[in-house]
Formats: structure tokens, C-alpha cells, sequence
């Protein structure tokens, strides 16, 4: 097999004295959708934001253990948190643009990066677009205000502002929850195709989307990552009596 | 143990999805209810053949049109269940194990008319039995045993009561070679009896061809019960 993209080496995780997550190991193939499933509160979303560091934010939040990116431990001193993220993007539950121009969302992170020539900001904003299968939707509005598009078209704009400063891997956080169906299905057959390119790792509460999207699946049970294999596998036949408890609706 | 103690939120034993566990119950019901009047369905058809019953073989023949509206009514059970629960691990292996069930019923059935249907031409001809039977009603009974625990193996999901079903389908097999080789010798003996020793030759075929669909049911069960595929028809 080749080199896993992310290697997660005996992860604890704590909020405070409480331990979100217990012993997680877990290899994350490149060029591959990895879903993450469990009950509210199982700490799939806290893992999902150990990936780029996001819970650095939180008070009292102390981690153990390691996480590799292509074999370097993230949580290394020497690390710098904002080319991590970079590398390792996240898309949220709730589309967040920022409230200027469809361009200027998709131009901002390059800016950032210190890109000034508008030749080359016009390339990555229709790059970035298309490959968020955005750019045959807003290709005469680039000007408008990002903010009036709807919510599925946000939740790709976000997508699309992501794509825009070439990550590695993209983290999505039940990235389409809040979309009606049609724009869901849009945002799942973006995923297929982006996986091409990146690496994708996603927390979706809907288990029908997990089996849609992904070519692997994780159940997390109470901070435990209880059983990991071929999406198929995990719907068709878990190993573990809780994964099938929990996919066939067995519990209290 | 460790494992019990992080299953915290997840009563096992419970289900919140208790319409759907008793619709799939009401599907293996339906299943064992098909299955139920395929098995008398094999036995009379061998019974009107053995008794030489022209208004018995006349009712399985007309009698095969229940199965078929069974087989459907079934079949949409699980599309419904299929769209309307999105079902998982277990429960789908069930629906998806019913749904290759009923048509192996079907054939069985079908099977059943066609035995039916040679013991109707052997009437018609006039011509008495060549021997008495003994050896086609034994596979016969065999048949309906194997149909009954590989359905019970699928609704317990019992794989060992699995297995002993494909032991059955061996011994249906050497009967099966043994009616060959018997009515062989009857038809060197005496060419009169070569157009109903063939119609019976078919008949004990159809009967191995029966147990064959009950192995498969068999090895559905144990898909059902362990998610592994095994091939006990060889």
C-alpha cells in the first residue's frame, strides 16, 4: 500500500478532564473519501479538527499522542498553524462566505498568499470554480454580492475558496446538513470528482451519505474509534456489534 | 471489559426503529408462508404421479398462479423496504437474502407444475405405471424437508441447520443417480417402457433440480447470518 496520507498514532484528546478521544489510530489514504459516523457527541467532529489543529483554539484543550502528514507530526513546535491549514482545509456545516464578491471570496486566500496579478487571480477564481462546479452558475455574476446566492451555491462557493489556495486535503464538517437535496447530491458528486486531486475526510450524520460518498468509513462510538474498514464492508457486514447496532438504528 | 463499558449511549437490546423490525419480521412471515405452500405443492405433484390422481395434478398445475402472485407480492415488499428504510448490514442482508429466496421458491414451484404436468402425459398414454415408486416420492419428501429447514435456517439464521441441508442435497443426488441407473436396466429390458421410464427420469431430475434451490436457500441463510458467501452446490 502506498504511504497513507495522514497516519492518527494513539490520539487522546481532552476538554478539560474530559477525554474526547481514546487511542484513536488510524491511517487516512490519499485520493480517497474517508467518512467519519457515530452518535452526536462521539467525537467524530472534535477528530475532524484535530486534522488542521482547529481545537488549538479551545481553552484547556490538550492532545497526546501524533498525527502525520505525509510523515510529519503536525503537532510538532516547529509547525506553522496557518501553512497546516492551508495544506489541510475545512469546509463547514453552515456555508460562511465572506460578505464582498463571488471573486473576491475565491481571490482572498491568494491575496493572503501574496498573489497581486489580476491575470493570475482571474485563472485560480474560474479554476477554483469549476472544479467546485460552480462557474457555469455565477460566471456572468462574478461582481454580485456572494451573499445572494443560495445556500447550496455558498456552501460550493466555500468549496471553490478552499480549492483556491491548493490544499492537500479538504475536511468537511457535515458539509451539506443544512442543503436541500438537490444541492446536496451536487455537493456529493463534487466530492467524487474532487477526490482525485485531494484527500477527503468528512463527518456526516447522514449514514446514506456516507455510503454515497465515501471509499472508506469510520465509526466513532464515545471517543473511541471502534471499527474501520471499506465502506461497503462497514454497511454490508461490520465486524463489530456496535457498528451494526448503530447503522441498523439499534439503539436507546 | 473495556468495550462494554465505552457502548455508554447504545443500549444494545433496543431499537428505535421498531416499524421497520416488525415489517421485516411480517417479510420473513410471508416467506416461510410462500415456502409452506411450496412444499405441498412438491408433495402433490409427486402424489398425483405415484397415485395416478389426474384432478390432483389438474390443481397443482392451476395452483402454480398463487406462488407466482406470492413471488410478486413479496418482491415489492422488499423495493419498499429497500427505498423507504435504507436498510443497513444486517437488516439489508436479510432483504436482500428474501429476495433471492422467493425466486428459488418460484422455480421450485415451477418445477413442482412440470412434475404435475409428466404425470398428466403418463395418464394420458393409458399405459399403468412400469413399477411401483419409491425412490422419486423418498426424494420427494427429502425435497420438502430441505425447502422447510433451509427456510427456518434463513428466518433463525441458524448456519449449521444450513449446512445440513447441503448434506441433504447429497443424498438427493445419489437417489437421483440411482432412479437414473434403475430405469436404464428397465428400458434395455424392454423398449415399451422407454416413453415413461424418460418421463420419470425427467421427473427425478426435476426433483434434484429442486434440492439444488433449496441449497441455494441454504447458502442465502448463511449469507444472512455471517455476511460470507459460501458455495455449498457443487
Amino acid at each position: 500500500m502506498a504511504q497513507p496520507k495522514i497516519t492518527i498514532n494513539n490520539l487522546n484528546f481532552y476538554y478539560g478532564s474530559n477525554r474526547a478521544l481514546k487511542d484513536v489510530n488510524l491511517e487516512i489514504e490519499a485520493h480517497a473519501v474517508t467518512a467519519l459516523i457515530g452518535p452526536s457527541g462521539c467525537g467524530k467532529s472534535t477528530f475532524l479538527r484535530t486534522l488542521n489543529r482547529l481545537n488549538d483554539l479551545i481553552d484547556g484543550a490538550r492532545i497526546s499522542g501524533e498525527i502525520l502528514l505525509d510523515g510529519q507530526n503536525i503537532y510538532a513546535p516547529e509547525v506553522d498553524v496557518v501553512a497546516l491549514r492551508k495544506r489541510v482545509g475545512m469546509v463547514f456545516q453552515r456555508p460562511n462566505p465572506f460578505p464582498m464578491s463571488i471573486y473576491d471570496n475565491i481571490a482572498y486566500g491568494p491575496r493572503i498568499h501574496g498573489i497581486t496579478s489580476r491575470r493570475e487571480l482571474d485563472g485560480i477564481v474560474e479554476r477554483s470554480l469549476k472544479a467546485a462546479a460552480l462557474w457555469d452558475e455565477v460566471a456572468g455574476r462574478l461582481r454580485h454580492s456572494a451573499l445572494g446566492l443560495s445556500g447550496g451555491q455558498q456552501q460550493r462557493l466555500c468549496i471553490a475558496r478552499l480549492l483556491a489556495v491548493e490544499p492537500e486535503v479538504v475536511l468537511m464538517d457535515e458539509p451539506s446538513s443544512a442543503l436541500d437535496p438537490i444541492s446536496t447530491l451536487k455537493i456529493e458528486e463534487l466530492i467524487h470528482n474532487l477526490k482525485e486531486k485531494y484527500t477527503i475526510v468528512i463527518v456526516t450524520h447522514n449514514m446514506q451519505q456516507a455510503a454515497r460518498v465515501s471509499d472508506y468509513t469510520t465509526f466513532f462510538l464515545n471517543g473511541e474509534m471502534v471499527e474501520y474498514d471499506e465502506t461497503e464492508i462497514i454497511f454490508t457486514k461490520p465486524r463489530d456489534k456496535r457498528t451494526e447496532d448503530y447503522i441498523t438504528g439499534r439503539f436507546g | 471489559m473495556e468495550g462494554n463499558k465505552l457502548t455508554g449511549g447504545l443500549a444494545m437490546a433496543s431499537t428505535t426503529r421498531q416499524g421497520f423490525q416488525n415489517s421485516l419480521e411480517e417479510l420473513q412471515q410471508n416467506i416461510l408462508r410462500m415456502g409452506s405452500i411450496v412444499e405441498q405443492t412438491i408433495a402433490k405433484s409427486v402424489e398425483c404421479l405415484a397415485k395416478q390422481d389426474d384432478k390432483l395434478a389438474a390443481e397443482v398445475v392451476e395452483g402454480d398462479v398463487v406462488v407466482d402472485d406470492l413471488e410478486l407480492q413479496i418482491e415489492n415488499q422488499c423495493l419498499k423496504l429497500i427505498v423507504t428504510q435504507q436498510p443497513m448490514a444486517k437488516d439489508l442482508r436479510k432483504i436482500a437474502a428474501g429476495f433471492k429466496i422467493i425466486t428459488d421458491l418460484e422455480r421450485m414451484a415451477d418445477y413442482s407444475v412440470d412434475i404435475a404436468r409428466t404425470a398428466q402425459r403418463i395418464l394420458a398414454t393409458g399405459q399403468p405405471l412400469i413399477k411401483p415408486l419409491i425412490d422419486i416420492p423418498r426424494m420427494a419428501e427429502l425435497a420438502q424437508v430441505m425447502v422447510k429447514q433451509s427456510l427456518d435456517a434463513y428466518v433463525r439464521e441458524d448456519t449449521e441447520l444450513a449446512y445440513r441441508v447441503a448434506q441433504a442435497d447429497d443424498l438427493i443426488d445419489s437417489l437421483h443417480n440411482q432412479v437414473f441407473r434403475e430405469l436404464i436396466v428397465f428400458m434395455m429390458e424392454d423398449p415399451k417402457t422407454i416413453k415413461q421410464a424418460t418421463h420419470l427420469l425427467f421427473v427425478s431430475r426435476y426433483l434434484e433440480r429442486i434440492a439444488d434451490h433449496a441449497t441455494n436457500i441454504a447458502e442465502n441463510a448463511i449469507y444472512l447470518a455471517t455476511g460470507e458467501r459460501k458455495e455449498l452446490n457443487d
